[in-house]
């Protein structure tokens, strides 16, 4: 079995089928791009991944795990973090805390001794710190750390969102729509930091992009999706030449 | 203008930021401190007063401010905790004992009420919260055995080291204490993991789950906490009042300290203190303005809540950050002094966000 293996996925909603029998499996240290026209269901994976929604059947296996039936909270334990379309941050605390947050799954302290604040949570506050100030490195956050996240434009918000991801060290990175509402220049930059945190944070990115340019230079593989099912996978050159793809998504 | 130069992580955990805020806040305790020594037994009754409903703040503050879940019902805690403490210091406890029992009982009570009652939200659990109001006040009346029922249950007067608590002295130190010690506890809570979790439940549930945040438990846990600082206000409540009655512990109480915490300012523990003085001193200033009111208006009753109600509103669509936002900017505006600009607290309108995941 590979890295992580999705198996015959389907999700309706009511009478809709959003997704239909999806199967793909990625490698590890792979980045593999989902695309594919407004409702194919591309988000719906991603949270049905995320276990935020119950699939009506298939499987999920991520790292000889079946994660299919774990609980939404569960997920980020296991190694894999996500980041959402329409970001998800946490609108009122500061971009730190918003990192620091991403250190959860890591906490060691109880209510008891955070009563009290002893020097063990202290401690080990520090070691997430640490961890964080790391990402703030990698990213370019340094000039955001003590700023509340509604008064960020919306480029550094996207990357605080994606930062927050890195902060779980997670094996796995779901990216919805990472480059939406960026501008030239960042995109440009995104594009590099997702290959650096393939190669130097060795972490499997999984992404959803419309931004075709920039799906053909990072992805190592592509998959279609239209209308919940896969219409084609294969490598970059492949998805751009294939005659199904062209109609569903790219447009003569 | 003040630049804090950060040259340690620790800078961002301690409580004090710089030495400007250490020096007024000791300022502030001593000047606590010194209090009896200043005003009359009176206006130190009132204070006491202001800081058991801090007290309660803090509690309702940590649920409704910080983990954005709605309560109309936070009497029920003071209840709880003010009749836990009179049955068990009228069956003997000390009082030193009694307060952790209360604390805890009240925590329990606030996790076993929170599990079944957080699966709602919005509406739905500001309904469900005032029910437990309505149902808290009735266990109070029918379980005549704990509480004595409508005949009411005397607070007995106990001694702390051979010191009356009916001494007014003795009885806003007490409250201080308890309020300084709370306030700690709060901060403590807010700057370690738990806190933060809370934070993240207010302002996204379904990033928050994503990150590994049991949602569950920690709306529990939000909730208990609450409950434990609402119950050990409510064991002071009951010194304060001396006589235990069912009525006491009614929505209006629920809807004072709602008022407080959106006058305080909704997320800051200052605003806790702010909204209690603004609560506390409130039916003092309106019985001072009843005197110099045209007798038709001034006999009226239900002055006090129509004026509540008023006032709520208009910190709504004012001040929505209540004192404490107004504050912050009153500070803001003297540093900054030539260049203040009003924009720096308007919120960039976002219109990315919606309802889907």
């Amino acid at each position: 079995m590979s890295y992580f293996d999705i198996q015959d996925i389907t999700v309706s909603f009511g009478g809709v089928k959003a997704l239909n029998n999806v199967s793909f499996s990625v490698d590890q240290g792979e980045i593999f791009t989902i695309i594919g026209p407004n409702g194919a269901g591309k988000s719906t994976l991603f949270n049905v991944i995320s276990r935020i929604y119950e699939p009506s059947s298939g499987e999920i296996h991520f790292n000889n795990q079946n994660i299919s039936k774990k609980k939404a909270h569960q997920i980020a334990g296991l190694g894999i973090a996500r980041t959402f379309q329409n970001l998800e941050l946490f609108e009122n605390a500061t971009v730190l805390q918003n990192l620091l947050l991403g250190r959860h799954i890591y906490r060691k302290s109880n209510l008891l001794n955070e009563l009290f604040f002893t020097p063990k949570v202290k401690k080990t506050e520090l070691e997430h710190r640490l961890k964080v100030e790391e990402v703030i490195d990698f990213l370019d956050l340094q000039h955001y750390r003590d700023t509340i996240i509604s008064g960020l434009p919306y480029g550094v918000r996207k990357n605080v969102e994606l930062a927050r991801a890195l902060c779980t060290n997670p094996k796995l990175l779901l990216l919805d729509e990472p480059s939406s509402g960026l501008t030239n220049e960042e995109t440009i930059d995104l594009g590099f930091w997702i290959k650096d945190i393939q190669s130097i944070l060795n972490i499997t990115v999984v992404m959803i992009e419309h931004d075709m340019s920039f799906v053909n230079k990072v992805s190592d593989r592509i998959l279609a999706l239209n209308y919940g099912e896969i219409i084609a996978t294969g490598l970059p050159e492949e998805i751009k030449a294939n005659e199904k793809v062209r109609t569903a998504y790219m447009g003569e | 203008m003040r630049f804090i130069f950060k040259t340690k992580y620790d800078q961002d955990i301690n409580v004090s930021r710089h030495s400007g805020d250490r020096f007024w806040y000791s300022l502030l305790i001593i000047t606590m401190l010194t209090m009896p020594l200043l005003i009359d037994d009176f206006y130190l009754g009132e204070i006491s007063y202001i800081c058991i409903l801090a007290i309660a703040g803090i509690g309702l503050m940590i649920l409704s401010g910080y983990t954005g879940l709605a309560s109309l019902g936070h009497a029920a805690f003071l209840g709880i905790g003010a009749y836990t403490h009179a049955f068990l210091l009228t069956h003997g406890i000390p009082f030193i004992v009694s307060i952790p029992i209360v604390i805890i009982v009240s925590f329990l009570v606030g996790a076993i009420i929170g599990i079944p009652i957080l699966r709602l939200s919005g509406m739905y659990l500001a309904i469900a919260t005032l029910a437990l109001c309505f149902i808290a006040e009735h266990v109070f009346i029918r379980w005549e055995h704990f509480t004595g029922g409508n005949r009411g249950l005397a607070v007995p007067s106990e001694e702390i080291l051979g010191i009356s608590l009916t001494n007014s002295t003795v009885f806003y130190y007490l409250c201080l204490f308890f309020l300084v010690l709370s306030m700690f506890a709060a901060i403590n809570i807010l700057r370690s993991p738990t806190g933060r979790a809370f934070v993240a439940i207010r302002d996204s549930e379904i990033a928050a789950q994503s990150l590994g945040v049991n949602l569950g438990i920690y709306k529990a846990l939000s909730f208990a906490i609450s409950g434990a600082f609402t119950g050990l206000a409510g064991a002071l409540l009951a010194h304060y009042i001396g006589y235990l009655a069912p009525d006491i512990f009614n929505i209006f109480l629920s809807l004072t300290l709602l008022l407080l915490i959106v006058v305080g300012g909704m997320g800051s523990l200052h605003g806790c203190v702010f909204g209690a003085i603004f609560v506390g001193f409130l039916p003092q200033l309106i019985a001072i303005c009843r005197d110099y009111l045209p007798s038709s208006i001034a006999s009226q009753p239900g002055l006090e809540p129509m004026l509540f109600g008023i006032i709520l509103v208009f910190f709504i669509l004012y001040e929505p950050l209540g004192i404490y936002g107004r504050w912050m900017k009153i500070k803001l505006f003297f540093e900054m002094f030539p260049t203040y600009k009003k924009q720096t607290f308007k919120k960039q309108k976002v219109f990315t966000k919606t309802d889907r995941v």
